[in-house]
């Protein structure tokens, strides 16, 4: 490697995440990383933790939760949280339902995961933050795929798709007044594909339900939810086992597993590589909604 | 695996959607669903064939209006190589766009139509593309099934844009006759032009050699972050973090501190993952020197024979890219250059470029939208910069509106002294 001078791709887009990281941390005075377990936001943290070497996290870590958890996830969360010596922020949707700042969906399709937003914007508002740190990808949705490294948002948490400010070279502008902030997606150039090959190389531990297991399922269009104290049984849907690994994590009500029996890194590369699927596309009843769901849910205030 | 990063340059019209579609297509990186997604949409347009376009045309509106308005990101792997290409639009706003998403090219496609010839808007693409010192330039010269796969019309246009690239800073120009609808010379080498000798389009991505784009000679070093852990473990450690954005850096090199001028040694290259024996772009490191002297954010550690220029005086071509207002003399803004942050006043425009004849315009008062022009700023402190032509990075800025807060111009610096 040091003789070529030519980094790989995965050390390329390493040193550009924690380029961005470093700015913020540098030119923001109260930044937070938005963590949830999911492969994605334990790659940032990771990332953090590479960046700011020797020194602890100059931010704490926040999770957004909507209660509706896989508990396999939830305790991933606690130890990687200590693990990277941060301190955690647990903002919870629950709490926003009994403050009547969200009101709870009913009927067996009801989904905490549009409640999250108020959550989240809350919380920004509450602890005064104005820089998040997300794990969103280009690569995973139409509207990521045209949002800026650093997006910025109003006092309404609002993303504007029109009005984005233009982003040059590797200088981040991340101006805004008092109530704005800036929502920063260091992963921004990643791929699925490259996160399972940076976990691999880095060695990074993930929640259990990544890898292949047997679990009880049920199939609702067209995807397999997982069987949970969240899920309503709707007329005809009779739970099965069935051999699966999540390819997301979200809100155990509307995030699917995929029949899979890869259950090493090795095999999951494999199989991501050879998808024929995105994997929200597989996994993410939220993003079904419409053509414009996740555009729709971001001008919002979503993630 | 190495990564490259590519910008597209061009229209619906020149078939700039259909090329990333078939090169997507052909590399397996359409999915099913994105493509059956595609495949609804157009239906319920009532088009009569599938619009690869709707695959990067993901905002409400660009689907409304069937306009592309931003840059848009796509991904693609071979065993070979990680890309990244930026989409860029081709009619609206269209030089906003293109320095936006071409920034940070390694190359460029420019897509000609084979049976119009180089015309206005391929002139603009090159002119960009070699503004923004893009490495490799790649005219695909398109809808060659169009022309019968003619040599003579696919030599003709090649010859044109040849005799136009020579009043530009083009180093690496590569000319391929493609068919991206039908996939002639995309990803495999077309049976029905035996007479074209060079490789796929495909391949010439694969295989362009980039590992010497980089400035591997002025070390610089822009100090984004001081590492102080003040911890039981790190109790004195004081390291310098930031991106090596040129040259080499060893330690043991003689180094010294800008603006302070203070030289020291560099005690030791660290990573989360141990120290290293050198750094080079594009890594994010920390420094530690082997001297306790101040350095903060916006200083820069370069060698000591080898500075940068210091000046508060800045002369430099500058894009401006906000709809409302203009860039005009005695105006003040917010400069950002590397990870130093100053305030600018406009001292002069000298003239405006005309990017379509290359024309200068002298005795301009204003630059407005889309517009380029050269520019004398004077900044409230010295910046530590290198021409642009020499170092992207060092030789690049933003400018903000201090009141709005928003990105208004991009600026390449030059040599004064030309």
């Amino acid at each position: 490697m040091s003789t070529s001078y030519q980094l790989s791709h995965l050390e390329m887009l390493e040193a550009e995440s924690i380029h961005i990281m470093r700015e913020v941390a540098a030119e923001f005075e109260r930044p937070v990383l938005l963590f949830s377990g999911g492969k994605d936001s334990v790659v940032v943290l990771h990332l953090a933790i590479k960046a700011f070497h020797p020194c602890k996290l100059p931010f704490p870590v926040m999770h957004i939760d909507t209660g509706h958890n896989f508990p396999e996830v939830i305790a991933f969360r606690d130890k990687a949280v200590e693990a990277a010596g941060a301190r955690l922020i647990v903002a919870s949707v629950q709490d926003s339902i009994d403050k009547g700042r969200v009101k709870e969906q009913t009927g067996p399709r009801a989904s905490r995961n549009l409640l999250q937003t108020t959550t989240l914007l809350d919380a920004v508002e509450e602890h005064g933050f104005d820089a998040a740190f997300g794990g969103a990808r280009r690569d995973e949705e139409k509207a990521r795929a045209k949002e800026r490294v650093f997006s910025f948002r109003d006092e309404f948490g609002q993303w504007d798709p029109k009005a984005q400010r233009p982003e040059l070279w590797s200088l981040y502008n991340g101006r805004h007044r008092r109530g704005e902030h800036i929502r920063v997606f260091p992963i921004s150039n990643w791929t699925e594909l490259d996160i399972w090959q940076y976990v691999q190389k880095e060695n990074i531990d993930l929640p259990s339900i990544y890898f292949s297991h047997e679990r009880s399922v049920i199939e609702r269009d067209g995807m397999l939810l997982g069987n949970t104290e969240f899920i309503t049984l709707l007329d005809g849907e009779v739970p099965f086992e069935e051999v699966v690994r999540f390819r997301t994590i979200g809100d155990a009500s509307c995030t699917g597993a995929v029949e899979s029996d890869a259950d090493t890194l090795d095999k999951i590369i494999e199989e991501v590589a050879a998808t024929r699927i995105t994997e929200r596309g597989a996994t993410r009843a939220d993003d079904r909604v419409s053509e414009a769901a996740m555009e729709d849910r971001k001008k919002e205030g979503y993630f | 695996m190495e990564m490259l990063r590519f910008a597209t340059a061009g229209s619906v019209d020149d078939g700039k959607s259909t090329l990333i579609g078939r090169l997507l297509y052909d590399t397996k990186t359409i999915f099913k669903d994105q493509m059956e997604a595609v495949e609804r949409a157009s239906e319920q347009m009532g088009l009569e064939s599938t619009n690869l376009a709707l695959l990067t045309d993901g905002l409400r509106a660009e689907r409304e209006q069937g306009i592309t308005i931003d840059v848009a990101y796509r991904y693609f792997a071979t065993p070979r190589r990680k890309f990244i290409i930026a989409d860029t639009p081709g009619h609206i706003q269209y030089t906003r766009n293109m320095i936006t998403g071409a920034s940070t090219a390694d190359l460029a496609i420019i897509l000609i139509d084979a049976r119009h010839g180089v015309v206005e808007q391929s002139k603009r693409h090159a002119f960009l593309a070699s503004l923004l010192g893009i490495p490799h330039i790649v005219v695909c010269i398109n809808k060659m099934d169009l022309v019968d796969f003619d040599q003579d019309a696919y030599d003709a246009v090649a010859a044109e844009f040849r005799a136009f690239a020579t009043r530009l800073d083009i180093h690496d120009l590569s000319f391929i006759p493609v068919s991206a609808l039908l996939g002639d010379n995309v990803v495999d080498r077309s049976t029905n032009m035996d007479w074209y000798e060079g490789s796929s389009l495909l391949h010439h991505l694969e295989n362009v050699h980039i590992a010497s784009d980089r400035n591997m000679i002025d070390a610089r070093l822009p100090v984004q972050y001081v590492l102080r852990p003040q911890s039981a473990e790190y109790p004195d450690y004081r390291g310098y973090a930031g991106q090596i954005v040129g040259g080499v850096l060893k330690p043991g090199d003689e180094v010294v501190v800008l603006p302070s001028g203070f030289e020291s040694t560099i005690k030791s290259i660290d990573t989360y993952d141990g120290p290293l024996a050198e750094a080079y772009p594009p890594m994010s490191v920390a420094v530690q020197l082997t001297d306790d002297i101040d350095v903060s954010r916006g200083d820069m550690i370069c060698r000591t024979q080898n500075r940068p220029s210091i000046s508060q005086d800045i002369d430099a071509m500058v894009c401006w890219l906000d709809d409302a207002g203009s860039l005009r003399p005695r105006q003040k803004l917010a400069i950002k250059h590397t990870t130093r942050s100053a305030r600018a006043l406009v001292s002069d425009i000298q003239y405006r470029l005309n990017i379509n004849t290359l024309h200068r315009d002298l005795g301009v008062d204003e630059l407005k939208l889309n517009e380029i022009g050269r520019v004398k700023l004077r900044t409230t402190k010295p910046l530590f910069f290198d021409e642009y032509k020499r170092n992207r990075e060092t030789g690049s800025f933003i400018l903000i509106d201090e009141d709005t807060g928003n990105t208004v111009a991009a600026g390449m610096i030059l040599d004064r002294n030309l």
